[in-house]
């Protein structure tokens, strides 16, 4: 599709072969989080609050003791009190939320756990688990929780970010701020203005594997864990923090993960199941219900959001203003940060005011959902930058390349952008069919683009070649959506020899390099740098091993095409083959090991366009057309990048239009199936087309930018301005749901 | 507490297994009989990652009662491939890239077959329709619909 740059003759990297694990993944022979079965092990379970907000009076397990085959029975007492113990306040957070000690702050919070020979009776002894409460007043939303006379989720929290500090604790975590020119100023200069005020529900990552973890405890106190996670040496660190224990005496093997979407960066079930084992004597294998999945994890933010914009009449931005709060859940840390670095980042605005709010609430604690924080503060921005856009007469894309942020712009988060690609997302989009595809009796357009910085961190790779000369790619990042495949493709480049002929692996703690988790469209990005730098690492101890056999100097050597060549033609070529058969006359076996720090990340944008059909009569809005633009640096592996394309936007769809946490007066989650929070399914969707845009990121040998979120940032306002197209009314509620849009037409009616 | 004897053809071998009468089929299948291609993803027949095919029907292993398949056929995704061969389903959705976590793709598997089994040429609609009842969060499900599209077109020869 659309391409900046020419491919550079590589032989791999951009190609659609099969992916390494794939014959695994469709004979049902890929072992997920829940399939492992150990000896002697036993099935566990969760006992779980059924209050939002609660003091824990007393917990008796004497009658699930007694059970008929029980074998272990835990509470938060059977854990370091890290509180007591110095522990950092975001330790004693993650601890807390893994186990309640003294209070329970959202129904779904785990209380206790059993381990039982077999699964009825270890539900069985969870029911007998007798919990006594004393029910506490809750807040669920952020405006309740930021009530002046609000009941406290935690009673020492002070506002950060505030100078000077407040005196009386509250719900408010957390103060943001971005600030740049004088905003009255701005506005003065404006010819239109714009204010909006939106909301938005908490959403689930939705990922169908529930959460599962097998941990077989020994008596020397060492544990092996396996679970489904987005980082295993990540769950290993947190597991260690709670359990009390040194990292060192756990080992964590990565299983398959069914999906994850940041949802499986944390942990739920992998200290319980250690713990039950170490009293059991027994493995454990704890797997989550779907209602638990919904009661205990993810979700993302639900949030209040105003918005006022100012524009001259050719389309210039003068005036930004942005208010945002987020709820955190149980505990601090919504995604607002991150909200307000991304919320008018696409743009070059002289004057604005972000300000943001992290906000704790009686629901459970948000985990990291796909670009955090950044959908919803797109949604009201860009649905803000339509209104703008209507008011002056001007096309939507041209708006927006009048505005946009290009290379030098300094971002509205501070640094200045290096080479990006917004403009070409634009341009790709202006360029494409869909753009003036014909709108039937009801239809409307809509236009909306997003930003995410994509993240860098730490990576190991390991490469080993073997006797044959083929090569085993050794990482320690969870394979989540083909990154095996983008491994094997840059070493296939790198060593010169056939993609088939790599095996990359996702190995577990004990046998790679440290690795951050599989998150912020990192992988392909920094771990594949990672692979990069071992293979060349590998390729020069080719090259000082062919230049011994010859008796040249290394500078001689070449290599090229998967074989040592000698610059003058002179010797005959030694391919990897060759070299790997005789390696130990050459000084052993061939392998190298390469760790970093990312050494530079690349800002990932998408522009979005897509066309609706609202039925009138039911307010039910179909999506009839999606185009999807993104700028992927280079797509190592163009199949993989068009699936997190197409998912990013399909979960962007399922929010846009359907998807919320209901939640009852007293703060009971009241649709936590699939039945009743309903995600797109294929008959909602049409195909989803895919421009990828390559402008190809300086600091990665490839030119990777990373993916896997920002396609996720368009589409709540990409789909609420096309329902403006089509209806004439501005949607400010997530999700427009067709109850919604009915009010709405009525009341323009009206 | 007493089991209950089941007689089934499971992937075309005679098996047979003891279960609670409470045991959903899926967690006989994974438990008592070993085989964990079929996965739970809600228990509740909403998300179709459990999908067999029993008589040549598609079913949500999670909402059958274990005893219910004594003296039934069933297939599951272990037993989709013909002695190590690909069926073209499997095929078609490792070419198109049809897949990314992988944990709903053999639910889609079956289903698609049972589709295809009694409707050789579907049209998209189709395809979309029959396949509401699975879930995928990861593709936005195009690249689904076009392997069952390209193995129909393989299936009729085309």
């Amino acid at each position: 599709m659309a391409i900046t740059e020419e491919n550079p003759g590589y032989k791999w990297v951009g190609t659609r072969p099969i992916r390494p694990d794939g014959v695994e993944k469709v004979t049902g022979k890929a072992r997920f989080g829940a399939d492992l079965t150990l000896p002697g092990m036993l099935f566990g379970k969760v006992v779980r609050s059924p209050h939002a907000h609660a003091r824990i009076v007393s917990i008796d397990t004497s009658a699930a003791e007694s059970m008929e085959g029980v074998k272990a029975v835990i509470t938060g007492a059977d854990f370091p009190d890290l509180a007591a113990n110095g522990a950092h306040p975001s330790e004693i957070d993650v601890a807390n939320n893994a186990i309640a000690r003294d209070k329970v702050l959202y129904e779904g919070h785990v209380v206790a756990a059993v381990a039982a020979i077999t699964r009825e009776q270890a539900e069985a002894a969870a029911k007998a688990v007798a919990v006594t409460y004393e029910a506490l007043p809750h807040v669920l939303t952020v405006d309740e929780a930021m009530a002046d006379d609000a009941p406290l989720l935690h009673e020492a929290m002070i506002t950060k970010g505030v100078d000077p500090a407040p005196e009386e604790p509250s719900n408010i975590a957390s103060k943001i701020l971005h600030e740049r020119g004088d905003l009255d100023q701005g506005f003065g200069e404006a010819d239109e203005v714009v204010e909006r005020e939106f909301t938005t529900k908490p959403v689930h990552q939705g990922y169908i594997e529930p959460h599962a973890a097998v941990a077989d405890a020994n008596s020397d106190g060492r544990a092996h864990i396996w679970c489904s996670s987005q980082g295993h040496f990540q769950m290993r660190a947190y597991t260690a923090t709670v359990l009390g224990v040194s990292p060192g005496t756990l080992k964590v093997t990565a299983a398959e993960i069914g999906g994850g979407f940041g949802g499986k960066t944390v942990i739920y079930l992998e200290p319980l199941a250690v713990r039950l084992s170490q009293r059991a004597g027994r493995p454990v294998k704890l797997v989550m219900d779907r209602d638990e999945v919904f009661r205990a994890t993810g979700p993302t933010s639900g949030t209040r959001i105003k918005v006022k914009m100012g524009v001259s009449k050719d389309g210039k931005i003068t005036a930004a203003e942005v208010w945002m709060a987020y709820e955190a859940g149980a505990y601090a840390g919504s995604p607002v940060g991150a909200a307000g670095m991304t919320a008018i980042a696409c743009y070059d605005i002289p004057n604005f005011v972000v300000e943001g709010y992290d906000v704790v609430c009686n629901k459970p604690r948000v985990a990291a959902y796909r670009a955090p924080g950044a959908p919803m503060a797109a949604f009201a921005v860009e649905s803000v930058l339509d209104e703008l856009a209507r008011t002056i007469e001007m096309d939507p894309i041209d708006i927006r390349l009048t505005n946009a942020a290009v290379e030098g712009t300094q971002a509205s988060y501070g640094p200045k952008f290096p080479r990006i690609g917004f403009v070409e997302t634009l341009e790709a989009i202006k360029e494409h069919p869909n753009y003036t595809a014909e709108l039937g009796p009801n239809q409307g357009r809509g236009v909306a683009a997003g930003f995410w910085f994509n993240a860098g961190m730490m990576s190991s790779a390991t490469v080993h070649v073997n006797e044959n000369g083929t090569a085993t790619v050794v990482t320690g990042s969870p394979d989540i959506g083909g990154s095996r495949q983008s491994m094997a493709l840059m070493a296939a480049e790198e060593l010169g020899i056939p993609y088939e002929s790599i095996k990359p692996i996702v190995a577990d703690t004990e046998t790679v390099g440290f690795n951050d988790v599989t998150g912020g469209s990192r992988v392909t990005l920094a771990t594949g740098a990672a692979v990069v730098d071992a293979c060349r690492l590998i390729v020069e101890d080719l090259r000082g091993r062919a230049a011994k056999t010859w008796d040249v100097e290394v500078d001689q050597v070449e290599w090229v095409d998967g074989q040592a060549q000698h610059v003058d033609g002179s010797q005959p070529p030694l391919s990897l083959n060759d070299l790997a058969a005789k390696s130990g006359r050459t000084g052993g076996p061939i392998s190298a090991n390469a760790s970093l720090n990312s050494r530079g990340v690349g800002a990932g944008f998408s522009t979005q366009l897509c066309d609706v059909e609202v039925d009138p009569e039911t307010g039910v809005t179909r999506v009839v057309r999606y185009l999807s633009a993104q700028d992927a640096g280079r797509a190592i592996s163009p199949d993989y990048v068009e699936g997190q394309m197409q998912g990013g936007v399909v979960q962007g769809i399922g929010w846009a239009l359907n998807e919320e946490y209901i939640h009852d007066t007293e703060g009971v989650m009241e649709n936590p199936s699939f039945l009743d929070y309903r995600m797109p399914v294929a008959s909602d969707l049409p195909m989803i087309d895919c421009a990828i845009v390559e402008v190809p990121n300086p600091a990665h040998p490839y030119g990777v930018r990373g993916v896997g979120e920002v396609g996720i940032v368009p589409p709540m306002a990409a789909v609420g301005n096309a329902i403006r197209d089509a209806v004439d009314v501005r949607m400010t509620e997530l999700p427009m749901s067709p109850i919604k849009v009915l009010e709405a037409l009525n009341e323009n009616d009206g | 507490m007493p089991r209950t004897h089941i007689t089934t053809v499971i992937n075309g071998d005679e098996t047979e297994f003891l279960t609670e009468d409470s045991t959903s089929l899926l967690n006989a299948l994974r438990d008592e009989v070993g085989l964990t291609g079929a996965k739970e993803g809600c228990g509740t027949g909403d998300c179709g990652a459990c999908s067999i095919l029993v008589d040549d029907r598609v079913n949500c292993s999670c909402l059958m009662f274990a005893p219910e398949a004594d003296g039934t056929a069933i297939v599951t995704v272990e037993g989709l491939a013909d002695s190590g061969e690909l069926h073209p389903l499997q095929q078609c959705f490792l070419e198109g890239a049809a897949l990314q976590c992988g944990i709903c793709t053999p639910g889609f598997l079956m289903a698609a077959k049972a589709l295809l089994d009694k409707n050789p040429d579907p049209t998209e609609t189709e395809i979309r329709y029959a396949l509401a009842g699975n879930l995928c969060r990861c593709t936005g499900y195009d690249k689904i619909i076009r392997a069952v599209q390209e193995a129909a077109r393989e299936m009729r020869g085309q």
